[in-house]
């Protein structure tokens, strides 16, 4: 059976016409919808349950497959802040860079952005059960990477040179943060620290990073074999010892 | 942690009275604290363990306990008293910020009990309930500037504007954010039911949605807070109306945290976060870092749910609470919930819940005048909550702006809660602040939500009355009428915030 694909043109549109085709599209069984010329409509797939393939040409506006539980979006272009925001399940894929607070308390699904993110990264992502959130940068992130980090893997490729983020995993206290290359101490906010990556681990972000070289067509093996640095809380209970009862 | 300060003076002395007691052991058993055992042939009491729960009282047969707060005298002094000294114990041994369970005990004056209600006489005759219809049906979210009428083909006059969602309910109380983890499932379920057979709301807290609760969830507001616990479009869409919380009155700017301690299986699903795991929920909303931010959550959430669900928006009583108000009524919110200073809370830093925020009076009273100075009144309704304790309460607080209140701690003793103020220990005999099963079985759903629709119902009527006796058939008609109030023993700076007149004018 041939695939079923929509096209939308959102030039113009308001973005709750536009997610109201998109919604339709899908509900109708449309495996692709692709919706061209984007520029800047928050919202794109905001909510949207099912499986099907959107491709967004353009840039994505803010929250970008905010709370989406289970499709993939395909941004081919930059996108705003906020991509995979609360997001439970499904993919995005982003060709270009993205804003602030890139998959702001995502809680599963996978979040792969080929360029650059802004700054708070990963915050706050979590996990539970079988949902454990992916965030992959191929590029840089800024300062307050994994900020409150309480679940998930998040990791950074610097392709296009090293980063230079500081007060990595403020906050952190589940979860890990996993950079190409090293990171300096002082780049470390308190509550995380830096620990050696494993054979087991490299074992585990492997696919991880196959899958993430194969959807930007880039050769996953020099990646594979590169040196990594691992941050993880420095403790699970950040704030056990802050306080005492009345 | 050794220190030379030794034990404190006890907080509560418990005693039995012996020719009273017939030592049938109830005290034992219904103490979760452990404050009673046997021993031999005899009771022994610890009273050091004791929180002035009263659940032995309670559930002694013969009367035969009796507690006493503050046995101990300290030598009295004004400025150093018993918790200033106790504080300072407790910190010089630990270190640490003090956390204490429910609202502030701060002794500051309620403006509430310095606003006298009007009713009338002979120039209006008042109006009898049990004679004349007294409207309570309120209805919360945005209303239109103006109406825009059109003809239909039979020439008859139809509206053409298109209305918001509201929420309707049929008594201006609904039951406050109290999350599942903070309180038991069984707390929960018993003031959903009792929401449901009143007509009015109930929120869920930052917790999420158990299970449990589906049957009820078009009687639900389901909370969206910092942690983004327990969010996922399943949950937004279950909701009747949903609440973006941006502050809590018992701790104005800072975050949650529930320990893992208490993040039990059950509780670990609903808010879907490991079990055993704290649940941080930081101070600010990481997508909201200014005000344009919220407008883009609030869309964000209505889009999400397809423009069909009142969104809200709650924020502490603080200092500029009017701009803040008239901020957010700006960002596309149907309304706005003011939790004043004596909000509850399971807990709070102390220094937080006595010493931060500003009177749910003051704030209701001087946000409802902005919005209305701002021409955004009707963008927004407004819910009042914090120290909500009675009837009168709910009037003077609708009287001074709001569409609504919520009420927490109310609810809570209606279900057998007597503050004590120990919810953080888990522990609560009464089955409401804990999640041992054998604690929650205690409170039993088709009793507890019966007490807690009769104390809706039993408000609604005394509402009823004290409208009719003010002349008052509609709820509209006392929504922010300030001359249906008059200040006793106010100073005139604090009346002309509030808009109200003294006594005597």
């Amino acid at each position: 059976m041939m695939a079923k694909q929509v096209t939308i043109d959102a030039k113009g549109m308001h973005y709750t016409p536009l997610n109201q085709q998109i919604r339709k599209a899908v509900e109708d069984g449309a495996d692709e919808v692709v919706v061209q010329n984007v520029l800047g409509q928050r919202f794109i797939g905001d909510g949207l349950r099912g499986n099907a393939t959107i491709h967004v040409y353009g840039v994505a506006g803010g929250d970008l497959a905010m709370f989406m539980s289970g499709p993939t979006v395909i941004v081919h272009g930059n996108a705003e802040h906020a991509p995979g925001n609360t997001m439970d399940s499904g993919k995005v894929v982003i060709h270009g860079s993205a804003g602030d607070a890139v998959a702001h308390s995502m809680r599963g699904g996978k979040v792969f952005v080929r360029g650059n993110i802004g700054y708070r990264g990963g915050i706050h992502m979590k996990q539970y059960e079988a949902q454990r959130p992916i965030l992959v940068v191929g590029g840089s992130a800024r300062t307050f990477l994994g900020e409150y980090m309480a679940g998930g893997l998040l990791v950074v490729l610097g392709l296009d040179g090293a980063m230079d983020a500081r007060g990595i995993g403020s906050g952190i206290h589940g979860g890990e943060i996993i950079i190409r290359g090293n990171v300096d101490d002082a780049c470390l906010a308190a509550g995380a620290k830096k620990v050696p990556l494993t054979d087991e681990d490299r074992k585990r972000i492997a696919p991880v990073i196959r899958e993430f070289a194969g959807d930007f067509g880039l050769d996953p093996e020099p990646l594979l074999n590169a040196d990594y640095t691992r941050i993880v809380p420095a403790s699970a209970r950040p704030f056990a010892g802050k306080y005492t009862w009345e | 942690m050794s220190s030379n300060l030794g034990s404190m003076p006890l907080r509560y002395r418990v005693t039995i009275d012996r020719e009273q007691c017939m030592e049938c052991e109830r005290c034992i058993n219904n103490c979760s604290y452990g404050v009673f055992r046997r021993d031999g042939d005899r009771i022994l009491i610890n009273s050091r363990k004791c929180t002035a729960c009263h659940r032995c009282l309670a559930y002694c047969p013969r009367d035969a306990i009796m507690l006493e707060e503050q046995p101990c005298d300290y030598r009295s002094h004004p400025v150093w008293t018993r918790a200033t000294r106790e504080a300072i114990y407790n910190q010089a041994r630990t270190g640490k910020i003090i956390l204490a369970g429910m609202g502030s005990v701060a002794n500051l004056p309620v403006i509430f009990d310095h606003l006298m209600l009007d009713a009338c006489q002979v120039t209006t005759p008042p109006t009898d309930p049990l004679r004349e219809p007294v409207e309570l049906r309120t209805y919360l979210g945005k209303k239109p500037s103006h109406l825009d009428l059109c003809r239909n083909s039979n020439g008859d006059v139809e509206l053409a504007t298109e209305l918001a969602p509201n929420l309707m309910l049929e008594t201006p109380v609904m039951l406050g954010h109290m999350s599942y983890g903070a309180i038991s499932l069984n707390a929960q379920v018993s003031m959903a039911r009792a929401a449901k057979e009143t007509g009015t709301y109930m929120g869920t807290g930052e917790g999420g949605l158990h299970a449990g609760l589906y049957p009820y969830q078009d009687r639900m507001i389901v909370q969206v807070a910092s942690g983004r616990f327990g969010v996922n479009i399943d949950y937004l869409e279950r909701g009747a109306a949903i609440e973006i919380k941006l502050g809590q009155g018992a701790k104005p700017g800072i975050g949650g945290h529930l320990t893992g301690e208490k993040v039990s299986k059950d509780v670990s699903r609903t808010r879907m976060i490991p079990e055993g795991s704290d649940a941080i929920s930081p101070a600010p909303h990481h997508d909201i870092y200014g005000i344009e931010d919220l407008s883009q959550l609030v869309r964000a959430i209505k889009e999400a749910t397809e423009w069909k669900k009142p969104v809200f928006a709650k924020v502490a009583a603080v200092n500029n609470t009017a701009e803040n108000v008239a901020a957010v009524a700006r960002s596309s919110v149907d309304a706005v919930v003011i939790d004043g200073f004596r909000g509850g809370t399971g807990a709070a830093p102390r220094v937080f819940r006595d010493h931060v925020g500003i009177p749910i009076e003051v704030a209701v009273a001087s946000a409802d005048r902005e919005l209305r100075r701002q021409g955004l009144r009707n963008e927004v309704s407004l819910i009042a909550c914090g120290s909500i304790r009675e009837s009168a309460d709910v009037v003077k607080a609708i009287a001074l702006g709001a569409d609504a209140v919520y009420i927490g701690t109310a609810a809570l003793a209606a279900m057998g809660c007597r503050v004590c103020g120990n919810c953080y220990q888990g522990l609560c005999p009464w089955g409401i602040a804990t999640q041992r099963p054998d604690l929650v079985e205690r409170l039993d759903p088709d009793v507890a939500s019966k007490q807690v629709a009769n104390l809706i119902h039993a408000w609604t009527l005394e509402i009823t009355e004290l409208m009719g006796a003010a002349g008052i058939n509609s709820i509209e008609s006392l929504r922010g009428n300030r001359d249906r109030l008059r200040g006793y023993m106010l100073d005139e700076n604090m009346l002309n915030v509030l808009d109200v007149e003294p006594v005597g004018a």
